[in-house]
């Protein structure tokens, strides 16, 4: 198919672009590498929120306990600092280039473990239910989270942790590391979510999406399904925790890790701005969110909150399907009188 | 043998009781209908059997085994399939899909994330061509007519190859020229397909056609059942098809 080619070369010169940008704009890494953030964090929520109809709330807990069990992993697996500060907020480890990198990547696998684990679990609890309980029942899991970490010593309580030193001795700088980091990790992601729409797996989601009963009635086993595609999402939503928590320095459970007011509404956001349910609604819903609220930060200091809740107002009363869902319908409209499809 | 056997169905809705002592045996391999007034209880009943919700009281054995307590899911997989008075299909995805998503995706779960086979593809498309639906393969479910929905609702149900079927209304709705059609469809995956069928209609005519055994429900109790001319000859069906 043609328009497949023109797609793939779109992706490959977005990529080259990607890869060579932080050369070109130093001062703008940090920006970039959260735009990579955030496209993980729009995708992961359109698995279930657009491509199963099933919104959620609280996927920002997976986020967060991706960053906090990293961040233990990190504290603990080389030196057991705890006993020599008071405050386990206070605690800053210091680790060899190979202690940092592999703590990094244990304390990031273990964090998508479990939040894997947390997702089956939960997910078996409350996806059986449709639509709207599920939502609700999703509406306090954040803050539950956060709610329940402020209660824990070990974990920094309320003060939160501090992410290990990044070693300077390392040849790649910290931004430049976590900014390919990113690129890598969303890339990944998009290409296997694209693998999964296209799946028997994906086409199942879009079934439950469409009419839960027929699809219960033809033996299909939806709640198992719902819950495949949590846990895959929560996978990679724990990654991107896991690097957040390292890029900022810092975790607290209310402000970032159960941040349900920044990351926890930006990723529903981004999705239906872009058009949910779509494979590139979410990239492209999250580029335009993200450069928005940093341009509207630059610019309108004080006011920019101000300016994004006017922007996604408009979105959802102009564009109630998102960008991608504008277009294809226009779209659809004259493929219908142009095309001999339905004819064919 | 009796492939499904419904013994003494109890099943209420709060104050309204459905279905009372309801009882019907459905032989493998054969097509029986069920006829009755409107809020007689005949999509109750295909919603007791089906394990849409739980039964008051009775059994309901279907090929051998108990299956009042099982989830719709489970009892699907068993290999008894119902379609839906009002449609049920997936608006937003393809004829194709629809019917791509109704194969045993289960059977296989190893390659449940890759595309389907190619056997698939060939067994959605035969099917597509039997209900008459191949040009229209790649149109939005949603965006077919209610007629053409039910004859995908019904191909979708056979791309699981069913034992049996339980159909609600096939007919209605569907064009009257298409009935025909419909009709020999359904004699068709009898007898080539050997699905038992089990119909509910309204169409006295299609019914008579089709059902070698017709059970009759009145007010939520069997009232009657027999042979096609049996039926359509008992005073107590005539009385209760005019009396409502
Ligand atoms: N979910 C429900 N809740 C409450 N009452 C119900 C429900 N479903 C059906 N009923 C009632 O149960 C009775 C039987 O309804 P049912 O749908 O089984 O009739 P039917 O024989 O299929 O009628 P029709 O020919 O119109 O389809 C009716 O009185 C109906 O109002
Ligand atoms: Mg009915």
């Amino acid at each position: 198919m043609m328009k497949e080619n023109k797609q793939n070369t779109l992706i490959w010169l977005g990529l080259a672009i990607s890869a060579i940008v932080p050369l070109l704009l130093p001062n703008h890494i940090t920006v970039l590498t959260y735009i990579w953030v955030m496209i993980i964090l729009a995708l992961t929520w359109d698995m279930l929120g657009g491509q199963t109809g099933y919104t959620s709330f609280g996927n920002i807990l997976f986020f967060g306990v991706g960053m906090y069990v990293c961040a233990v992993v990190q504290r603990d697996m080389f030196s057991s600092g705890l006993e020599r500060f008071e405050r386990v907020s206070e605690i800053v480890v210091n680790l060899s280039v190979s202690e940092y990198f592999i703590s990094l990547a244990i304390g990031t696998i273990s964090g998508a473990i479990v939040a894997v684990i947390l997702a089956i679990i939960l997910g078996s609890g409350i996806l059986g239910m449709r639509g709207h309980y599920f939502a609700i029942c999703t509406l306090g899991l954040g803050h539950a989270a956060a709610e329940i970490t402020s209660g824990i010593e070990y974990l920094g309580a309320g003060s939160g942790m501090v992410a290990p030193l990044y070693p300077s001795e390392f040849l790649m700088g910290k931004e430049v590391f976590y900014y390919y980091s990113f690129l890598l990790v969303a890339v990944a992601t998009f290409f296997l979510f694209k693998k999964i729409y296209k799946s028997q797996f994906g086409l199942a989601l879009n079934a439950i999406r469409d009419n839960e009963n027929k699809a219960e009635s033809m033996g299909i086993h939806t709640t198992q399904y719902k819950i495949a595609g949590w846990s895959i999402s929560a996978f990679f939503l724990a990654i991107a925790g896991a690097g957040v928590g390292n890029v900022i320095g810092f975790i607290d459970p209310v402000e970032i890790a159960f941040s349900g007011p920044t990351f926890g509404v930006w990723m529903i956001v981004m999705a239906i701005l872009g058009g949910k349910g779509t494979i590139w609604g979410p990239v492209l819903g999250a580029i335009i969110l993200y450069s928005a609220k940093e341009t509207f930060w630059t610019y309108l200091l004080g006011w920019d909150k101000v300016a994004l809740g006017l922007l996604i107002l408009i979105v959802v009363v102009y564009f109630p399907k998102g960008i991608l869902g504008y277009f294809k319908d226009k779209k659809q409209l004259s493929d219908s009188v142009l095309s001999p499809k339905g004819e064919g | 043998m009796n492939l499904l056997n419904v013994k003494s169905v109890d099943k209420s809705y709060g104050g309204v009781i459905a279905n009372h002592d309801v009882s019907l045996n459905v032989p493998e391999g054969k097509i029986v209908g069920i006829i009755g007034p409107n809020g007689s209880g005949k999509t109750t009943l295909f919603n007791s059997i089906v394990g849409h919700h739980p039964i008051d009281s009775g059994e309901i054995n279907f090929d051998g085994k108990e299956i009042s307590s099982l989830t719709i899911p489970k009892i699907a997989r068993l290999g008894m399939l119902r379609t839906f008075q009002q449609t049920h299909i997936y608006g937003k995805m393809t004829c194709v899909q629809n019917m791509q998503i109704s194969s045993d995706i289960d059977a296989n779960w190893k390659r449940i994330f890759n595309p389907f086979s190619k056997e698939v593809d060939e067994m959605v498309d035969e099917l597509l061509a039997f209900v008459g639906l191949y040009k229209k393969r790649f149109l939005l479910a949603g965006d077919l007519s209610f007629g053409q929905q039910k004859l995908l609702e019904f191909a979708m149900s056979l791309m699981k190859k069913p034992k049996m079927l339980l159909l609600d209304e096939p007919t209605a709705g569907v064009n009257p020229t298409l009935i025909n059609g419909l009709i020999d469809r359904l004699r068709q995956v009898n007898e080539e397909k050997g699905i038992t069928l089990l119909v509910i209609e309204h169409n006295m005519r299609v019914v008579m056609n089709l059902a070698e055994h017709i059970y009759c429900l009145a007010n939520g109790t069997m009232l009657a059942d027999g042979k096609p001319d049996e039926i359509q000859n008992d005073k107590r069906v005539i009385d209760a098809y005019l009396g409502n």
